[in-house]
């Protein structure tokens, strides 16, 4: 009975803020009494400032967008099928989306985060999460495709993920479920003390960027909700906020609200990996897919790990330290100093703010609380660097512009409020108009933040665009944050649910982004690198069709000898080598996907002819003046003909 | 006399200069090549200025009917004007060494320049032709077929020198590197003469 008084009091309050928000609205968004247009106007032919890499949440892909206009670039599918070009379709990206629980084609991807050299955005490469079925994907800031992704074992709700430490030695991959571990048949009324939650480590090659986990921190079972390295002066160190440290197994809106404060878990993984160097820990059995691209083939290797290292952090005493935060901490974020870590109580009214250097002073005075599972908990007043007095209501997540202040956004009010780090004064506050969860300001998460602008992501949007039903595509908002103030300066959509983004000064990757692949240096074990190399061969009911592709024709265009009941593969090279200049191909009765093969690349699609006839394929991207002429016929003959395989290409001419 | 065949032994000797640096550029933009497609002409081959421009030139060349661009084998110029050309630079630094030792008469500097100036009129004539040739000799299986008012068939010739406009095209045609220092080259051999006569007559004179 109380807890159900409780929680309306608590919607109660909900409805207070979001109308009073609504009320506020209608009176100060001036755009056009100012020069705001001008500051998101990017003329034809002229390029954006930043790139904005924006998750897709449910539609498990990443969009690439540009600041200041708000305009989106790509769609890159990252943990989701993708009908547009055939990912996740062709035999060569199939295996990029395998798991141990077989072919996954979806996932909820939550938090991109670009690779980091001495704490700075060096561009290579983006990370991202698989939420669901835990998974990091790698996607190349070269070809801008998903080049790596590796399952992430003992672990469910793959959320404290991907964040990257300050010379990108590791992604990380937190648990948000705790689960058995190893997973085994067991009643869920007994979770307290016999969950696990699992905080992975995976070491990225310096060159390659090809990911391999070093080892699992098997933590008490809590919920681990975000996370971020430590950085300059607490480099070395990654932290993870906490809730449910009630250990509940139901009702976790109340039962996981009970205690006054969760925890922060400080990790010094240097250590951690020092003890693992050493021998330190235990091979345990598991099951995990690596997939990775081969850039020379462009195919996907799927193989399945066996074995992974994990850690217990009692045994590695003076690694692993929790730190009260108040009230179910979510956002986890450390100033580009390294010196404060932010730890945003969705319930709390304050902010709460620890300091690294007070954390090191306890740890070493062995000021303790007292531990749990072996874990030694700080006093809270202890570490505590100071706290933001009642800014907003429910505080998500923070970011940081390089000039001491911060930018934390209230998913409740729906605000960004900007704040002073070490005075803990608010400074100004920008409503967001509708629940918003994160925010980015480029470099927001490196010791180098590009100050400039900062977006806010919204869960919700309402009446911001036309209406186009009830369900409508989210909503970015971006701010001018040059000047003491927050200035609004342009709302755009964003595709699937925008969790977190990562954004980067344009320049640091545009020079380097690739514009086609060179034929010469395809390895790929089907290709056909000039018309000359075409050729239709039967292996059994497998018919392989080595095909090429070049403005305005197929090469073969005529293929006679196909049976029903075959399987017959395309193994497709576009002879291309000029800028954006793809094409595609399409065959009737695809059960499949269309393919669009990028200059230079080899792909193959897989057909099952089921019906006797001569079947057209074509072109699907509109590639010169004879695109509509780009097409060609597969006769398809009875089970039991004798017509010979044949092929060919102009020969009526 | 001595400083003036030493100016007409540099001179021929930045001929030299063709063998590494191509003789002329032919740029071709327009509004989907961002960065255009080129063509460098050595006296040996032609070239892309970027590594797959000659393959993109002859791909939209195609649709036109133009021939491909001609491999070095395909022309004989590219095996005899690096022949030409060698054969003038030795027989300029001949001429200039033996201007040095005074053995002959600074006209025979006229002489060479003379020579080269017929030798490269002829070179430009023929480069005209081929250009002819590779404009307007189309595949009569062509894709497309552009008529000019009075019913002729276009030519694509680009210009021998300077800009034109070639359909969606724009076309630029300049000496380049080795064309630049070929010039140089012969206006020294020019010096050259002029310094050797200065000096011939006041020779005279005293
Ligand atoms: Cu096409």
């Amino acid at each position: 009975m109380k807890n159900i008084l409780k929680s309306t009091l608590f919607l109660g309050l909900l409805v207070a803020f979001t109308s009073c928000n609504n009320s506020g609205k209608s009176g100060g968004n001036g755009a056009l009494s100012n020069n705001i247009a001008e500051k998101v106007y990017v003329a034809p032919g002229e390029h954006d400032s930043h790139y904005a890499f924006i998750s897709g949440g449910y539609s498990g892909n990443l969009t690439v967008y540009g600041l200041p206009s708000g305009r989106m670039f790509k769609e890159i599918p990252v943990f989701s099928q993708f009908p547009t070009n055939g990912y996740g379709y062709s035999e060569e990206t199939k295996p990029m989306l395998e798991t141990s629980y077989g072919f996954i084609p979806w996932d909820d991807s939550h938090h991109p985060d670009i690779s980091q050299t001495n704490g700075e955005l060096d561009g290579r490469w983006v990370f991202i999460n698989g939420n669901n079925t835990p998974r990091i994907a790698r996607v190349s800031l070269r070809s801008f495709e998903t080049e790596e992704i590796i399952e992430v074992p003992n672990s469910a709700g793959n959320h404290s993920s991907s964040f990257i430490t300050e010379n990108t030695e590791y992604v990380v991959a937190g648990t948000r479920f705790s689960v058995p571990v190893p997973q085994r048949d067991m009643p869920i009324k007994d979770y307290k003390g016999n969950f696990k939650g699992a905080l992975t480590f995976i070491s990225v090659d310096p060159e390659h960027g090809h990911m391999d986990i070093k080892f699992q921190v098997l933590m008490p079972g809590f919920n681990y909700d975000l996370s971020h390295p430590g950085r300059g002066k607490s480099h070395g160190w990654f932290f993870f906020t906490t809730y449910n440290t009630e250990e509940a197994n139901t009702l976790l809106e109340v039962n996981a609200s009970q205690n006054d404060k969760d925890f922060i878990a400080a990790i010094n993984w240097k250590k951690i990996e020092e003890y693992v160097n050493n021998g330190g820990g235990t091979m345990m059995p598991a099951n995990y897919a690596h997939n990775l691209l081969d850039e020379a083939t462009h195919i996907v290797t799927s193989t399945m790990k066996k074995e992974v290292r994990v850690v217990n952090p009692s045994e590695v005493p003076g690694a692993v330290y929790l730190l009260p935060t108040p009230k179910s901490p979510h956002g986890c974020d450390v100033d580009p100093s390294g010196e404060y870590i932010v730890g945003n109580g969705k319930l709390s009214a304050n902010l709460t703010v620890h300091s690294f250097t007070k954390m090191l002073d306890a740890i070493e005075n062995e000021k303790f609380a007292g531990d749990a599972y072996g874990i030694p908990i700080l006093n809270f007043e202890d570490v505590l660097a100071g706290s933001v007095e009642q800014p907003g209501l429910g505080p998500l997540h923070t970011e940081f512009d390089g000039k001491g202040n911060a930018y934390t956004t209230f998913f409740i009010s729906s605000e960004v409020v900007k704040w002073k780090l070490g005075t803990w004064e608010v400074i100004d506050r920008k409503p967001t108009y509708y629940s918003v969860g994160h925010l980015t300001i480029p470099g927001g998460n490196s010791r180098k933040p590009f100050g400039k602008y900062m977006f806010a992501m919204n869960k919700i949007t309402k009446d911001r665009y036309l209406p186009v039903g009830p369900e409508m595509e989210h909503s970015a908002q971006l701010y001018d944050i040059s000047g003491d103030k927050m200035e609004l300066l342009l709302d755009f959509p964003t595709h699937g649910e925008p969790h977190y983004a990562a954004a980067i000064p344009a320049e640091i990757i545009k020079e380097n982004s690739l514009k086609f692949y060179k034929l010469a240096d395809n390895k790929h074990p089907h290709k056909a690198t000039n018309e000359g190399e075409t050729k239709v061969v039967r292996d059994g009911k497998n018919v392989h069709v080595y095909m090429t592709l070049i403005r305005s024709h197929f090469a073969p265009d005529n293929i006679e000898g196909v049976k029903v009941g075959d399987k017959v593969y395309f193994h497709i090279t576009n002879l291309e080598q000029d800028f954006d200049v793809p094409h595609g191909f399409a065959i009737i009765g695809a059960n499949n996907a269309e393919l669009l093969i990028a200059p230079g690349q080899t792909r193959t699609l897989t057909w099952e002819p089921k019906q006797v006839g001569v079947w057209p394929f074509y072109c699907t991207d509109f590639c010169s003046a004879l695109h509509q002429e780009m097409q060609g016929y597969v006769r398809v003959s009875p089970k039991d003909s004798n017509i010979e395989l044949s092929w060919s290409l102009g020969d009526d001419i | 006399m001595k400083k003036a065949s030493i100016i007409m032994i540099i001179g021929s000797l930045l001929l030299l200069g063709l063998f590494k640096f191509p003789l002329w550029n032919i740029m071709l933009g327009a509004p989907q090549y961002p960065e255009p497609l080129g063509m460098n002409i050595y006296i040996d081959g032609i070239e892309g200025v970027e590594e797959f421009d000659l393959q993109n030139i002859d791909g939209l060349n195609h649709y036109i009917g133009m021939k491909t661009i001609p491999k070095p084998d395909e022309m004989w110029e590219f095996s005899v004007f690096p022949k030409v050309v060698l054969t003038m630079v030795i027989l300029g630094v001949i001429i200039g060494i033996f201007g040095y030792l005074e053995k002959i008469n600074y006209k025979l500097f006229l002489g060479w320049f003379l020579l080269m100036s017929v030798l490269g009129i002829l070179g430009m004539y023929d480069f005209n032709n081929w250009l002819i040739d590779y404009g307007s000799n189309l595949d009569p299986n062509a894709i497309i077929k552009i008529t000019n008012p009075d019913g002729t068939p276009m030519s694509y010739k680009p210009p021998l020198l300077g800009f034109q406009k070639l359909l969606n095209f724009d076309v630029t045609s300049l000496p380049h590197i080795g064309g630049y220092l070929m010039f140089i080259g012969m206006f020294l051999t020019l010096i050259a003469f002029w310094m050797g006569r200065k000096a011939s007559l006041r020779q005279t004179k005293a």
